[in-house]
């Protein structure tokens, strides 16, 4: 069981390395929504199971599933048809470079993980707080290294997909309202950022973030 | 002296060249041909031996010393990875850089001996070699950190003892990911099909296969079976990191080591017959993902 979790944990890890260093957007946006699958299903189930699973991990896990696990690659995926884009072909941090960020995103992670001892954080696993955070690093390169705002959706969500993990620590304690909420303000978010991409790219036929700053009216 | 410490390198200097034609048979088998005999590449080497050399005037002795110290060096290799859980010959703590630098001997030599012929698609393709082995050294070397972690100890015949079994059950996470890591460089060290296709002839994508190209008769039978010698050294860490497996018995440790070689072969064909060749310009990326895999593996190891 217990090396269960940690591949379980470990494959997060690596979906998060292929979205560092996969160019294509047909790679990308499945990987992304396994990785919500993972999340959403197998991570509380797993965690949660020798303790019995209380409504309140329920109701997160049917929520989250359909909305990180299919809903959220339905919409990206409507995104990259109407927009037609590919893959990105130049992004300003290389995509070796990347993966090589992301390994120090790594060590950094778990560096912060053992520095967060002095704080009474609940520890249902070892790895799930440096799980949570090395998902946000990767979020955060994510935004700051493509150029096409659609990657940026992606990076927003893995970036969400790590605060949810980092949620599921404290799942025992914080209100499912609370989470629900969360939730309900991510999904609003893609959503929103999905119909701007799709003008952005009718507007101006791109939907390159680096040719926005010269904008006018 | 106990007589099973010849075992390991016996095994590899007899059955070497089986895999190549275990792997040959396999991608004959996804092309829907007959193939090859399993026993072609022995068949080869004694065609090969029997011949004559040719040496172009151009060439100096290091081009004529290249496939011997390669053939040495691999030889030396082999006496230094256990198999089937029976001891190396030679076993000492820090064997395992030994055995990642006479590789590395045996490279630089294949790259002297090509650059001494004073081709440029030699000296490309040693390029190559070069360039691509030196990414693959890292990701080779973080696995092997992670493995003398768990085990603590230094020494392959330490690493796959008897205890290594328990070992990788505390550690499978970590065992799998070196495993991954670990055979992503056997295809590139073996100049193998996502890396470089074994069977091409045009110059400009190849890389091993260019460096070899003036070798000729007894020569080419070395490097030859040098590189089936290496296919072999380097499966065998692979399949031992991936497949522990010890029953107690010597015969019968012996027969599923074999096994997992003949496995390790199939998967090679299997992966051969169904990707692509990589752009060159990929195989970095390869390389450093395979890095990755061994790097995750060392921070969970060292948590």
């Amino acid at each position: 069981m217990e090396q269960l979790i940690n591949m379980l944990m470990v494959v997060i890890l690596l979906t998060n390395l292929l979205l560092l260093g996969s160019s294509r957007m047909g790679t990308c946006i499945p990987t992304l929504g396994f990785q919500g699958i993972l999340l959403g299903l197998a991570l509380p189930v797993l965690l949660f199971l020798p303790q019995g699973i209380t409504t309140h991990i329920l109701v997160l896990v049917l929520i989250t599933i359909p909305l990180r696990g299919i809903l959220f690659p339905f919409i990206l995926f409507r995104v990259i048809r109407k927009t037609n884009i590919q893959r990105e072909i130049e992004p300003f941090i290389s995509y070796p470079v990347s993966i090589f960020l992301g390994i120090l995103a790594l060590v950094l992670a778990f560096w912060m993980n053992s520095r967060l001892t002095g704080m009474s954080v609940p520890s249902l696993h070892p790895l799930l707080l440096p799980v949570a955070f090395y998902t946000i690093l990767v979020g955060l390169i994510l935004i700051v290294s493509r150029k096409l705002a659609i990657n940026q959706v992606l990076g927003y969500i893995v970036m969400e997909n790590g605060m949810y993990v980092l949620g599921i620590a404290f799942a025992g304690e914080v209100h499912l309202l609370l989470e629900l909420g969360v939730l309900m303000d991510v999904f609003v978010a893609v959503f929103v950022m999905s119909i701007a991409i799709y003008r952005i790219s009718r507007e101006f036929d791109h939907i390159d973030v680096n040719q926005l700053q010269n904008l006018k009216d | 002296m106990n007589a099973n410490l010849f075992i390991p390198t016996l095994f590899a200097v007899v059955f070497a060249p089986l895999i190549l034609g275990i792997i040959n048979r396999t991608k004959a088998f996804f092309g829907g041909r007959h193939g090859q005999p399993f026993l072609q590449l022995y068949y080869d080497l004694f065609k090969l031996l029997r011949k004559g050399a040719t040496y172009s005037k151009t060439t100096t002795y290091i081009f004529r010393l290249g496939p011997m110290v390669g053939l040495v060096c691999v030889l030396l290799a082999t006496t230094l990875v256990p198999f089937g859980g029976i001891r190396s010959f030679l076993c000492f703590p820090g064997d395992i850089l030994l055995f990642a630098y006479i590789l590395g001997l045996m490279r630089f030599f294949t790259v002297l001996a090509a650059l001494d012929t004073g081709s440029s698609f030699e000296g490309m393709g040693a390029a190559r070699e070069v360039h691509f082995s030196a990414l693959a050294e890292v990701a080779f070397f973080l696995g092997l950190i992670v493995l003398a972690k768990a085990t603590s100890s230094a020494s392959f015949s330490d690493m796959y003892s008897s205890s290594f079994p328990y070992i990788w059950i505390a550690n499978s996470t970590q065992m799998l990911l070196v495993g991954v890591a670990f055979f992503l460089v056997l295809l590139t060290e073996n100049a193998r099909i996502p890396v470089d296709d074994p069977n091409t002839h045009l110059e400009l994508t190849m890389i091993h296969e260019v460096m070899v190209l003036d070798h000729s008769g007894p020569d080419f039978a070395f490097i030859l079976y040098g590189s089936a010698l290496k296919l072999w050294v380097l499966g065998t860490i692979f399949t031992q990191t991936i497949f522990p497996f010890r029953s107690g018995s010597i015969y019968l440790d012996l027969l599923f080591s074999f096994l997992a070689m003949i496995v390790l072969g199939v998967i090679v064909g299997i992966v051969e017959s169904t990707m692509a060749r990589l752009r060159l310009l990929r195989v970095p990326q390869l390389l450093v993902a395979a890095a990755a895999l061994s790097t995750v593996a060392l921070v969970l190891s060292m948590r």
